[in-house]
């Protein structure tokens, strides 16, 4: 397939990126190209420019910033699941990157690219929305903030505005107690997942204090299983664990595709939500 | 000095891992234009109109044709496969005139100066359609009041086949096990998509093509286009794999032809992956109802096949024919009383089908080999021992079976007893029996697989029979350069199979000169002025016995020569290494000598011609008849429905082997692609027609992270229908390996009141089979 015509600019800086954002309604960012292009060669999107942000030196690397672990947004996901300060910081986030797509779309895709693009079967989005990471964006009306659970509007819509471009993604590190776990269901190794449950759970005195629970294609945007989170609290290891996981699926409005009917789609969200809190929870 | 049995790496493998090679989207032409085609967003639809004027005003833009402007000269797509006398065999436009029938069909085409502008000015024409009723399924389309396909009627064709009394069979049978199975459509996805370029001197068309078919080809496309056959060239370059989807006259193929006559000037033509999925013919699509009669120990009384064949909207060059392939194969490797098979082929508005790996015979062997557990099942009997009582023991070949073939030769049992030792099989079954008694929610399931089949296509007297449109013989020529090389052209057509290699393990043997002296030269009708081309497991068989039996007249030739050289008797000659040598002397001359003395032609015997080459065209007398026993080992999730394969055992008899490494390829890919049948792949085309499955993240492929460990291992039983002993290996994984995962599948899950799972047996299905089961 080949893409209708565009123009395309390489801005030097992250300013120049974000006037030509701002002038054109129809200029798109491009990064790392692994959901952009098959768009494009589909001719299901048609902008009339590419702004490639992919070498700008704002967006680039991965930084311990003390209470949270900084990633820029043109950090490959090869190089997140690479990372040190991720491993030390984020682990369900290094867990969950290495499960991305395979090792050729990993060395292009890009950590914000990813996010951006707001595909809620991506992994990538349920894990920052457990994490309650916050996004950062830049216009040239100066930064914005956005938690994760602000940023993911809709199907491919996150709440970027016109001339805003996402620098990259602060996560905040959680201490000690956390555990954490990425349950990637999915038909063949490099397909999308059906489902996919992103768990952080902290145990104190062998009970759950806390549970994070976000899901991977369960609705238009990555969601938390918010009732289940409540449902765990409390709870130790047993078989009360997986009756609290049939919640997960509560409040969700799973997509029907080949791959899965919404009955099918909440029935994993709960065998899986089990597994991941289990693991998550340093079960044998 | 033995290379036949030789595990050489492939001569072809540094060119093509080095990117050294010759796709035809590579080629290039001076003037080279590029080729577009609009494809018919609607299953079944009227054009009423077609407007391509601003799609002529672009930029770039040459010429833009509809279907109306090319409909006196652009002919009808072949159908090489007359299967029955009532066979209806539709005109079959290259590009559409008055009606589409399928999503993906040709309805206009652009050629433009390159392929951007080509593709953007599609978006500039304009199209009519007036929507017609799709028609999607097989068994509603034969009852009187569905849509019709062509006004002729939804029918292709109807073929009934019996042998032995069935009434007699069934009546009173013990058990009688009645099924239903679905043979989904499949998409082959070559790692090549197809190509084409053709280029004209003014008097000749030479023509590049992905193709497996460069002969075939080259003959069909002068009755269908009227270009005449010796003014036409057809070259298969370096062809990345079709598993039978490149056996194929194809509109574009037909159609760049045509533009190239009509422009005169060279034109190409390139796919897209989705391009692709949707207008490459696919395989399978069969609805099958298996009825069994056996006897309450097992031994089967009778078998009745009756099945629709979806024959898409059109017949390709062998559409009729795939499912006849497997009109002899369902009754497998086993004896029984009675045998009825009844087909028809029906018309969808989907993509035709053709030939996918198999071709017939897979979808025969999973209905047999699936009814062969279900009769265990019901009988309470291992599957294996089942199936031991009703095969066809080693004693007793050649055998003539119910369907009338005869397999020439063959033991199931120590193909059978190798891979249950190899495999584990009692371990396993205590295993299964562990996890059923604690309830583990991961299960095991064995799955089993003895199969054969019908392949190194083919007896021409038996296609004639069988009323297809060519013979099945093959050829090659084989010569000896002046300074000893030797140059062997064949008619078969690798497209990833190795017969480079191959083949020069056989001219090395029977000449006596290094593997590294033989070079063969392959694909392209000015060169290869005589093939049958590649598919249906035939190359070594019917292609490879002829480059031996070529050798062996060359090497005859260089007898009389030596004889006369050495002033002896031919007879007196013994030949060893490359050299004739007087019986009881020390008195030699080398092959490569006699080569340089067939050349220079100083001295020859009476009446002798200067060379030192000859041919030869091998029709074999029968089919051959692979077969082997696969079985493997899944654990199924019964909470989520994942089935992973945990191992997976193939102990295949081809036969006589060339080269080990290549049949061991042969057998991963095919076991991989007969596995991608059972777990992931199905062409899904919703009820309007549209296809889902247009992209690879839809149409999922198994990928070696998906994939155990296979251990492959072989028992050699020689075919006695040619001279190499050799059975052919390039289908049998894929058939064998489809059945025994789905076998896996089923024994995992039959404790939970579950019998079947529809394929592809996805995550979901199995889940709710076991819903189905628990209900």
């Amino acid at each position: 397939m080949i893409p209708a015509s565009f123009d395309y600019v390489r801005p030097g800086s992250l300013a120049e990126a974000c006037q030509e954002l701002a002038a054109d309604e129809d200029a798109k960012v491009i990064a790392g190209g692994q959901s952009l292009l098959p768009l494009l060669r589909l001719r299901l999107a048609y902008p009339t420019k590419l702004v490639d942000v992919a070498r700008l030196p704002e967006l680039a690397g991965v930084h311990d910033r003390g209470d949270h672990v900084f990633i820029g947004a043109m950090t490959t996901h090869d190089e997140v699941m690479r990372s040190g300060v991720v491993a030390a910081g984020a682990p369900l986030l290094a867990l969950a990157t290495a499960m991305v797509a395979d090792p050729a779309v990993r060395h292009r895709g890009t950590f914000g690219g990813s996010l951006a693009h707001a595909d809620p079967a991506g992994d990538l989005p349920a894990v920052v929305l457990a994490l309650e990471g916050v996004l950062v964006a830049r216009s040239a009306q100066g930064e914005r903030e956005i938690p994760a659970a602000d940023f993911f509007v809709d199907y491919l819509e996150s709440s970027l505005r016109q001339g805003e471009v996402l620098v990259g993604v602060k996560i905040p590190k959680l201490g000690d107690g956390w555990g954490f776990h990425y349950e990637k269901f999915h038909r063949t190794a490099q397909a999308w997942a059906i489902v996919g449950v992103a768990a952080a759970v902290r145990r104190s005195n062998g009970s759950i204090q806390e549970a994070r629970i976000g899901l991977t294609n369960m609705g238009t945007t990555p969601v938390r299983a918010r009732a289940a989170e409540t449902a765990l609290e409390g709870l130790e290891l047993g078989d009360g664990l997986r009756q609290a996981c049939e919640e997960a699926a509560a409040d969700t409005s799973p997509p029907a595709d080949l791959h899965a009917q919404p009955d099918y789609r909440r029935h994993l969200a709960r065998v899986l939500t089990h597994r991941a809190v289990r693991t998550a929870a340093g079960a044998p | 000095m033995t290379e036949v049995g030789k595990a050489r790496r492939r001569k072809e493998d540094a060119r093509l891992l080095t990117g050294r090679t010759r796709w035809t989207d590579n080629l290039q032409q001076p003037g080279m234009l590029h080729v577009a085609f609009l494809r018919s967003p609607m299953a079944h639809a009227r054009i009423t109109g077609v407007d391509v004027s601003a799609a002529r005003e672009l930029p770039g833009v040459v010429a833009v044709f509809a279907g109306q402007d090319v409909a006196g000269e652009q002919g009808s797509l072949p159908c090489a496969w007359p299967v029955s006398d009532d066979i209806v065999i539709p005109e079959h436009p290259p590009m559409a005139v008055t009606e589409v029938r399928y999503t993906g069909e040709i309805v206009a085409c652009v050629v433009a100066t390159d392929r951007f502008k080509a593709a953007d000015a599609l978006e500039a024409i304009e199209v009519d359609y007036e929507p017609l009723p799709p028609v999607i399924d097989l068994e509603t389309a034969l009852s009187p009041d569905s849509p019709k396909v062509h006004e002729t009627g939804n029918q292709a064709f109807s073929v009934k086949i019996t042998s032995g009394d069935l009434d007699a069979a069934f009546r009173d049978a013990p058990v009688v096990i009645d099924r239903t199975y679905v043979q989904q459509r499949l998409i082959g996805a070559a790692m090549e998509p197809r190509a084409v370029l053709v280029s004209t001197d003014g008097d000749t068309f030479t023509m590049w093509t992905s193709t497996q078919i460069p002969h075939v080809l080259r003959v069909m496309l002068a009755m269908v286009t009227g270009v005449p056959e010796h003014q036409l060239r057809v070259i298969a370059p370096d062809v990345g794999g079709g598993f039978g989807t490149k056996l194929q006259v194809t509109a574009e193929e037909v159609l760049c032809l045509l533009l190239c006559r009509k422009l005169g000037k060279p034109v190409k033509w390139a796919e897209s992956r989705t391009e692709g999925n949707l207008a490459v013919h696919q395989g399978r699509g069969q609805l099958q109802h298996i009825r069994l009669a056996a006897d309450s120990d097992g031994r089967i009384r009778g078998l009745q096949v009756d099945l629709l064949a979806d024959m898409g909207a059109y017949l390709m060059l062998v559409t009729p024919g795939v499912p006849m392939l497997g009109a002899t194969m369902f009754n497998g490797i086993y004896k029984m009383d009675a045998y009825e098979f009844a087909c028809k082929g029906v018309f969808t508005t989907k993509m035709p089908t053709d030939a996918y790996r198999g071709a017939g015979r897979p979808e025969a062997t999973f209905a047999i080999e699936r009814i062969m557990d279900e009769l265990a099942a019901e009988l309470r009997l291992d599957p294996i021992e089942v199936r031991r009582r009703n095969w066809i023991k080693h004693e007793e070949f050649p055998y003539t079976t119910i369907a009338g073939l005869t397999y020439d030769s063959g033991n199931y049992e120590a193909a059978t007893d190798k891979a249950l030792q190899l495999f584990g099989y009692d371990k396993l079954r205590a295993e299964q029996a562990d996890r059923r008694d604690r309830g583990d929610p991961v299960q095991l399931g064995i799955g089993v697989s003895t199969f054969t089949e019908m392949c190194g296509l083919a007896p021409s007297r038996m296609l004639g029979e069988a009323n297809y449109g060519a013979g099945g013989w093959e050829h090659a020529s084989v010569r000896m350069l002046p300074t000893g090389k030797v140059e062997v052209v064949t008619g078969t057509s690798p497209h990833g199979q190795g017969h480079v290699t191959s083949w020069s393990q056989i001219a090395a043997d029977a000449l006596g000169v290094p593997f590294e002296d033989v070079t063969v030269v392959h694909g392209d009708t000015a060169i290869s002025h005589k093939g049958m081309d590649t598919y249906g497991s035939r190359s070594l068989v019917v292609g490879g016995v002829a480059v031996l039996q070529a050798c062996e007249k060359v090497r005859e030739k260089a007898r009389k020569l030596a004889a006369h050289l050495l002033e002896c008797s031919p007879d007196d000659l013994d030949f060893a290494d490359g050299a004739f040598k007087v019986k009881g002397t020390d008195s030699q001359t080398t092959i490569q000598e006699l080569a340089l003395a067939a050349f220079a032609a100083h001295n020859l015997p009476e009446g002798a011609e200067a060379r030192l080459d000859s041919d030869a065209t091998f029709d074999p007398v029968n089919y051959s008849f692979p077969h082997g026993t696969h079985l493997t080992a899944v654990e199924v999730d019964t909470e989520t429905g994942h089935v992973k394969i945990r191992s997976y055992v193939a102990v295949d008899d081809v036969g006589k082997v060339v080269n080990p490494l290549i049949v061991e390829g042969q057998v991963h890919g095919g076991i991989a692609q007969g596995i991608g049948q059972a777990l992931y792949e199905e062409a899904v085309y919703d009820a309007e027609g549209n296809l889902l499955t247009a992209t690879l993240a839809d149409y999922l492929l198994p990928s070696a992270a998906d994939l155990p460990d296979f251990v492959t291992d072989r028992t050699e039983t020689p075919a006695t229908s040619n001279p190499l002993g050799a059975k052919g290996v390039g289908e049998a994984g894929t058939i064998a390996s489809t059945p025994a995962v789905v076998n896996a599948i089923v024994d995992a899950l039959r404790p939970h009141g579950v019998r079947d799972v529809p394929m592809p047996c996805t995550p979901e299905r199995v889940w709710r089979a076991l819903e189905g089961g628990r209900a």
